[in-house]
């Protein structure tokens, strides 16, 4: 155990936490200031004022909306991951095909697969079946590329699952769905709060598939209306901050409760 | 590859599987195929076969209306003569090797920093790794608002940023877009260090204090031998990640001044989805996948999935 304070790391780590605060803060500040005054006395100037009418320009010109939308989609692709990852896992972990090994290798192969690389057949395929410019279009894609970390994540969980709990079960003669059911799941809790956590964290985040599979107002994300706050009111730089800052609080929100769960699941995104 | 599967198949934490199995019971805990069918051709279906897909696609001509029409190499052949397109890959490399050469020794510094037990750690953590929690859509929007020339910090700091408008240049632009990219995504490969340094055996540093060896030569004998590894699959996800920026480029310079930050991602999605020649954007595509592709391998093979002992080496 080193005993010394490591100064040199010290310092640098100080160094970079202004780095990441000062863009922070003054994204805070920023907010509460009029335009006059964020204009007059510049970003790093400290309030002198109070003011809410940032949040009320961003959530009117449109932001509520935009949350109602990638809320439905959060959902949606959550539901999607809980309902496929885990049954995969268990396949994977537990089955003695040598399909499930197969199958465990073309989902490594797949966190390798860029989203931009496949948005041309996916957008054709999305307009093919008719769910361009729908919310359902965004999420199926959006939770197809979250399966492969996903998986990845929940085997990891699956394997400390040893097999003496497994014979346990076999004594009471149970079928693999039963294990599943009884064993399985309540022992892979962990692992899956932490793919839950992980899957919503990627899909309210998400930006390249809702902007090229959908157009309309009525189904922009918040990601997009970011983009196209910017776009059209670039010059409202605090309207913008607030909008920027109300993108942030469900995802702040979820790391002060759920940060084991998101932590392991961004781990697991390392390989590790 | 093969190799990886199979050893990592039959591990379901070390199970008495050596035991006689017990009649009509040895299909417990045992599914079949089946129960990993939904995931996978659901994954097929948004991955597999769009990946195949935009190999057939890159031959044909498409606007986005009607049918494709088989062209043959035509795109290809526009595209091996498009400047821009071999501007793309050289300004990939570019950003490729500057998010390498920023984010590595500074992830590999506070990671280990961030390993040890010193007061106030945590805390400071949990504010290190907010960046790596938003939106790349709403981390540009955040930087070009900080950096607008009229009413930004290089306004305000003129004595430091001159006119203040960094992203005129193409010096000034790539500069913003690596600080960006390491701001947004050196808490993840922290956190990747972090996790290996914690695995360092503390033996190895007590054996190294009772030789003498300070803490200079412990970082370099010791902690940075001991994450080889990690430093692979943490400069593999960084040039991946760096092939496929998009967000930061679209929204701070999209890809200006001029087609001095059009990186082959960002091309890509230009040539298919703003100028509608989706073959030509096919055909980028398919260059992205097959240098991802050949990243991919490198990361299974190199250093491997199953690296469960890769922090007890030497020992």
């Amino acid at each position: 155990m080193k005993t010394r304070p490591n100064y040199f790391a010290g310092i640098g780590s100080f160094l970079w936490l202004l780095i990441v605060a000062i863009p922070l803060y003054v994204m805070l500040s920023g907010t509460f200031q009029t335009r006059e005054e964020f204009g007059d006395n510049g970003p790093l100037s400290f309030p002198t004022s109070f003011t809410l009418q940032n949040y009320v320009d961003a959530i009117t010109s449109g932001f509520g909306r935009y949350f109602l939308n990638t809320v439905v989609v959060t959902v949606g692709v959550v539901a999607i991951v809980l309902l496929l990852v885990p049954p995969l896992s268990y396949a994977i972990v537990r089955s003695q095909s040598r399909a499930a090994s197969f199958v465990f290798r073309f989902f490594l192969l797949g966190l390798a697969i860029p989203a931009q690389a496949v948005i041309v057949p996916v957008f054709y395929l999305i307009n093919t079946v008719g769910l361009y410019d729908n919310l359902i279009g965004v999420i199926l894609p959006t939770a197809a590329f979250a399966l492969p970390i996903c998986t990845l994540i929940l085997s990891g969980t699956m394997r400390d699952i040893t097999g003496e709990l497994y014979e346990a079960m076999a004594m009471d003669g149970a079928s693999p769905a039963r294990a599943f059911f009884r064993l399985v799941l309540p022992l892979s809790k962990g692992g899956i709060s932490t793919i839950a956590v992980f899957s919503a964290l990627q899909a309210w985040n998400g930006f390249l598939f809702p902007l090229i599979l959908t157009q309309s107002e009525s189904t922009r994300v918040v990601t997009l209306g970011l983009f196209n706050f910017q776009t059209q009111y670039g010059i409202n730089i605090p309207g913008l901050l607030a909008a920027v800052t109300l993108s942030m609080v469900p995802v702040l929100l979820v790391y002060l409760f759920a940060r084991r769960a998101l932590v392991q699941g961004l781990m697991g995104a390392g390989g590790k | 590859m093969t190799t990886l599967a199979t050893r990592k198949r039959p591990a379901p934490g070390g199970s008495p599987q050596s035991r006689p199995a017990r009649s009509g019971a040895s299909s417990v805990g045992r599914p079949g195929f089946a129960w990993a069918l939904p995931a996978t051709i659901f994954f097929a279906l948004f991955a597999l076969v769009p990946l195949a897909a935009v190999a057939v696609l890159s031959f044909t001509s498409w606007s986005g209306l009607g049918d494709p029409k088989f062209v043959g190499l035509e795109n290809w052949e526009t595209l091996i003569a498009d400047p821009v397109m071999l501007k793309s890959l050289w300004l990939s490399l570019l950003f490729i090797v500057l998010g390498v050469v920023t984010q590595t020794p500074l992830s590999i510094l506070l990671g280990v920093w961030a390993a040890g037990n010193q007061r106030n750690r945590a805390v400071l953590s949990a504010i290190y790794f907010i960046p790596l929690l938003l939106s790349s859509a709403a981390i540009s929007v955040l930087w070009r608002a900080l950096l607008d020339p009229n009413f930004g910090i290089p306004g305000q700091l003129s004595w430091l940023f001159g006119d203040g408008n960094l992203l005129g240049t193409q010096s000034g632009a790539i500069g913003v877009l690596i600080f960006v990219g390491m701001w947004q995504f050196t808490p993840f490969h922290t956190l990747i260090y972090q996790g290996a340094a914690k695995g360092i055996p503390t033996v190895l540093y007590q054996a190294a204090a009772i030789d003498g060896a300070g803490m200079m030569r412990q970082f370099f004998s010791i902690t940075l031998p001991q994450l080889r590894n990690t430093a692979i699959t943490s400069i593999i996800l960084m040039v991946v990640g760096g092939l496929t920026t998009f967000e930061t480029v679209l929204i701070l310079t999209n890809g200006g001044p001029g087609t001095d930050t059009t990186i082959t991602a960002f091309y890509m999605y230009q040539e298919a989805f703003q100028s509608f020649d989706f073959g030509v954007g096919s055909a980028i595509a398919l260059v992205l996948v097959v240098v991802a592709t050949v990243i991919s391998l490198v990361v299974v093979k190199v250093s491997g999935y199953d690296k469960m002992n890769s922090s007890l080496e030497g020992l």
